[in-house]
């Protein structure tokens, strides 16, 4: 485990007309396992096909049909229990919950209520001030997805796609750990780091593969801490649970309204219900979800057509040797062995595909210089494109060939902007491309004197000026650099016009 | 445990199984014969007995992450009381 050297933030607190009060958020976050084929189905799991078309009898709910469990879901789940330092349940085993809803054909959604796959873990979630929350998880469990209702096809009817009934779906529940709108919303970006770096879950929220459904209260200075040294919930507000958001935004401004909603309450005299409540973007306010209250009962059974599920040790260890290096000790070491600040660690280790892009152009350099150049050139030239660092023009070998040019003193840093933007549009090997086009810096004492000489004999008035104002050497300089088009060496320009002027 | 007329109702209703009025005291009278039953089972003691899930030595049977089944929109909708555009219609629901 790593060394907790982060100070906790502060909770968030919100002035009421009264008095201040804190906000208590757990979350439940659900999150599509990376798979090909569904959970107990060999449907495809793939967004974007044609209605209903990755539909096996088993997601249809056709009668007869009987689910068969994907081992690589239960993998990819002991993976992620894993990778967020859980213990795994050697045993666990599946329920029904049971609902009608037209998108679940079953008319129960397989899960895992009272024995879960995995148990408790944490995630640490840097808030990028220095300060860190340690986020208990509770457990997490498998569980199906249901189909997708449109509701604006047709005035009168709603049309239901039964694609995504049945795909894996992780849900990772916290501990009420989380303090603000803030947290929440970095909790979810460390969880998704995680997941993507595990190769469990690609994390895309636009497609709806990782939800959050978030429960709010609010308590008043002071209890919260009473509530983590007993670990009794009385201390806490009443919860309301926002379901389904799928938007770091959205999270933040629904806990925001909700909590204001809640003191609110409280403060006018009245008692916060329990809930469920769903967050309306364009009005910006959360308001109950009256159909769910009713059908709150789920009556929950052991599902008679899956046995429990026994996984053994030996296979849960070699999940385990397989691990690949998770973001925090990613990051740990980038400052160790390349000398980078918490910050270009962050930035650097926030897509496992950039921190190998990274390592690869940083090995056997300057670290602090592959850093600068990642992030500072490519990651901003990428981005002017909207592309991503897989799509990079430029290989880490080519960019690790421009700062080698550097380093030897071939080529400046303006000089090697410019090899940088050819190679991005053009391709091509660095070094051949600044000799074939004379871009090497002129290190030549003479070339540069004959220049500095040049430009003095020139410019007479300016000489004299600068004699009476030597910060106007300046101009000179900036005269050779252009004559030179840009590659002289800058500092024997500097040394050289100083001399020639006695300053 | 002992069920009323209310109970059973809000059972049926969870089940979506439309039960009239008058039929509501036999239905629960039949809830209550078989909670006895049950209850029954209550009184053997089976206190360190891990609970039987099968009858047979079986472990869940598990399958390779393949794709082999879809592309069947056609017979997938085949028995839809109304189905448009490949989609199952039904009648809106929005929350």
């Amino acid at each position: 485990m790593l060394d907790l050297t982060y100070e906790t933030p502060k909770p968030k607190t919100i002035a009421g007309a009264r008095h201040d009060w804190e906000l208590v958020i757990g979350m439940e976050v659900h999150a599509q396992v990376a798979s090909n084929a569904k959970l107990f189905s060999a449907a495809s799991t793939e967004f974007g096909a044609e209605p209903n078309s990755n539909v096996s009898f088993v997601d249809a709910a056709m009668p007869g049909m009987l689910p068969v469990i994907n081992e690589y879901c239960v993998e990819q789940a002991v993976r992620t229990g894993l990778g967020l330092k859980a213990e795994i349940n050697l045993k666990s085993a599946f329920d029904r919950k049971n609902y009608f809803y037209p998108d679940l054909p079953q008319g129960y959604q397989i899960s895992q209520l009272y024995h879960p796959i995995v148990g408790e873990g944490e995630v640490l979630v840097e808030m990028g001030d220095g300060t860190a929350r340690l986020v208990r998880i509770e457990r997490i469990h498998m569980e199906q997805d249901a189909g997708k209702s449109i509701h604006d096809m047709d005035p009168n009817m709603s049309f239901v796609d039964l694609n995504r009934t049945g795909v894996c779906l992780m849900e990772i529940v916290s501990r009420p750990d989380i303090r603000g709108p803030e947290e929440a919303a970095a909790y979810i970006v460390k969880l998704r780091q995680i997941l993507r770096y595990l190769g469990t879950c690609d994390g895309n929220m636009q497609n709806g593969n990782l939800r959050a459904d978030v429960n709010v209260s609010i308590c008043r200075p002071g209890d919260y801490e009473k509530y983590q040294e007993t670990q009794d919930f009385s201390h806490l507000g009443t919860r309301c649970e926002i379901k389904n958001m799928n938007s770091m935004r959205f999270i933040q401004a629904a806990i925001d309204h909700e909590a204001r909603r809640q003191i609110a309450i409280v403060e006018g005299g009245g008692t916060v219900d329990q809930e469920t409540r769903l967050y309306d973007p364009d009005k910006g306010e959360t308001r109950s979800m009256r159909s769910k209250e009713e059908a709150h009962d789920y009556r929950y059974f052991p599902d008679p057509d899956l046995l429990p599920l026994e996984i053994d040790q030996d296979w849960v260890d070699d999940i385990q040797a397989r691990l690949p290096e998770l973001p925090d000790e990613k990051k740990a070491r980038f400052i160790k062995d390349f000398g980078l600040t918490d910050y270009d660690a962050s930035v650097l280790t926030a897509e496992v595909e950039a921190a190998a892009y990274f390592e690869a152009v940083a090995k056997g350099r300057d670290g602090k210089m592959a850093a600068n150049w990642v992030i500072n050139e490519l990651f901003g030239r990428l981005k002017k494109e909207d592309h991503d660092i897989t799509e990079s023009p430029v290989s880490p070998a080519q960019l690790g060939g421009i700062i080698d040019l550097i380093a030897k003193g071939d080529i400046s840093g303006k000089i090697a902007k410019d090899l940088f933007e050819i190679v991005y549009k053009e391709g091509g090997d660095p070094a051949e491309i600044v000799e074939a086009r004379g871009m090497k810096q002129v290190t030549d004492t003479g070339a540069i004197e004959a220049a500095v000489d040049e430009i003095i004999a020139a410019n007479p008035a300016q000489v004299e000026k600068a004699k009476q104002n030597p910060k106007l050497a300046g101009w000179f300089v900036g005269q050779v650099m252009k004559a030179t088009g840009g590659k002289a060496n800058p500092k024997a320009v500097n040394e050289i016009v100083s001399a020639r002027l006695g300053l | 445990m002992s069920i009323d007329q209310n109970t059973a109702a809000k059972v049926a209703k969870l089940a979506r199984i439309k039960v009239e009025e008058d039929a509501l005291p036999a239905l629960a009278s039949e809830f209550n014969t078989i909670l006895g039953f049950i209850e029954q089972l209550g009184e053997v003691d089976v206190e360190g007995v891990e609970p039987m899930v099968s009858v047979t030595p079986m472990r869940l049977k598990r399958r390779a992450d393949v794709v082999k089944e879809g592309g069947q929109q056609d017979k997938v909708l085949s028995n839809a009381p109304d189905a448009r555009e490949g989609f199952f219609a039904v009648p809106k629901v929005v929350e």
